[in-house]
């Protein structure tokens, strides 16, 4: 049986991964989901923080107020989704670093992992399928447009 | 300094690196650290927001928590580090892609000091006033 063996001067390549290269796709993911979340954030904290009020003018009816148009909702809802992905990628990123032993790092991505998914569905179903007017409330602690108030 | 068996002297430094050392580690230390203080507040940030379907009593008395002068410096905090991560991932994503974003990374860090401190000096006197009216009311 002979074997075959290349020849000394022969180019080496690597061997390569044929699947998707997921680390490339986070590293992506990382920059083009942080440009859109510097506007989404800064825009949060303008009209929440800095605005009116300040954090003094926020309760039930503002919050209903703001997502009674599909704009906020929309802006509130882009920036759920890519600040926990970003979040945990990084989070993830930190427990790779540190993480000596296998079974803790499993846990630790596994925890991440777990927040990650239930903060975005709660925030996602709390965004769209609150109710702003819910019956038997004071009508003094909601927004104007609801029908104890016309 | 220790000789090699070449007999070259050892550098205490690695020439060229970014991340050892000076503004290139302590803005990646610093990136590390507001990135998880970031996270941890956004984790009880969908929770009390979450308190609007509860009922709107139960969502005012929870927001109430952030109405007062230790949580308004807290605020403060949290828009500091907020501020700083954002700036600094664009001189990051800069480093990465722009052609002398790694010549210029030190010049940046310091870019990005000058704006924080900008963006800073107009939000803390805006959160000052809004910390004495919640102590007046």
């Amino acid at each position: 049986m002979s074997t075959t063996i290349a020849s000394p001067r022969s180019p080496y390549s690597a061997p390569r991964n044929r699947g998707v290269n997921w680390e490339k796709w986070g590293w992506i993911y990382m920059r083009a989901s942080g440009v859109v979340l510097i506007i989404l954030i800064f825009g949060h904290l303008f009209v929440n923080l800095v605005l009116g009020e300040g954090v003094k003018g926020i309760d039930f009816a503002f919050v209903a107020g703001k997502w009674a148009n599909p704009f906020w909702q929309v802006w509130d809802l882009l920036m759920l989704w890519l600040a926990f992905i970003h979040g945990g990628n990084g989070m993830r990123t930190i427990v790779n670093d540190y993480a000596t032993r296998p079974l803790t790092r499993k846990i630790l991505l596994a925890a991440i992992l777990v927040s990650v998914v239930v903060e975005i569905a709660l925030g996602t179903v709390i965004i769209f399928a609150f109710d702003p007017c819910p019956v038997g409330s004071p009508a003094d602690l909601l927004p104007s447009f609801c029908p104890v108030n016309q | 300094m220790p000789e090699n068996s070449a007999g070259t002297m050892t550098p205490r430094r690695p020439a060229g690196t970014l991340y050892r050392g000076r503004e290139g580690m302590w803005s990646w230390v610093l990136h590390r650290i507001t990135g998880v203080a970031i996270f941890f507040f956004l984790l009880v940030h969908v929770l009390d927001s979450s308190m609007v379907a509860v009922a709107p009593g139960a969502y005012n008395a929870v927001i109430d928590t952030y109405k007062n002068p230790i949580m308004g410096l807290g605020e403060i905090a949290l828009v500091g580090a907020i501020v700083f991560h954002a700036f600094n991932g664009i001189r990051i994503i800069l480093i990465d892609l722009w052609s002398k974003g790694a010549k210029f990374q030190r010049v940046m860090f310091y870019v990005v000091i000058g704006l924080w401190v900008v963006t800073m000096a107009g939000f803390i006197p805006r959160q000052i006033m809004v910390i004495l009216s919640e102590v007046a009311h």
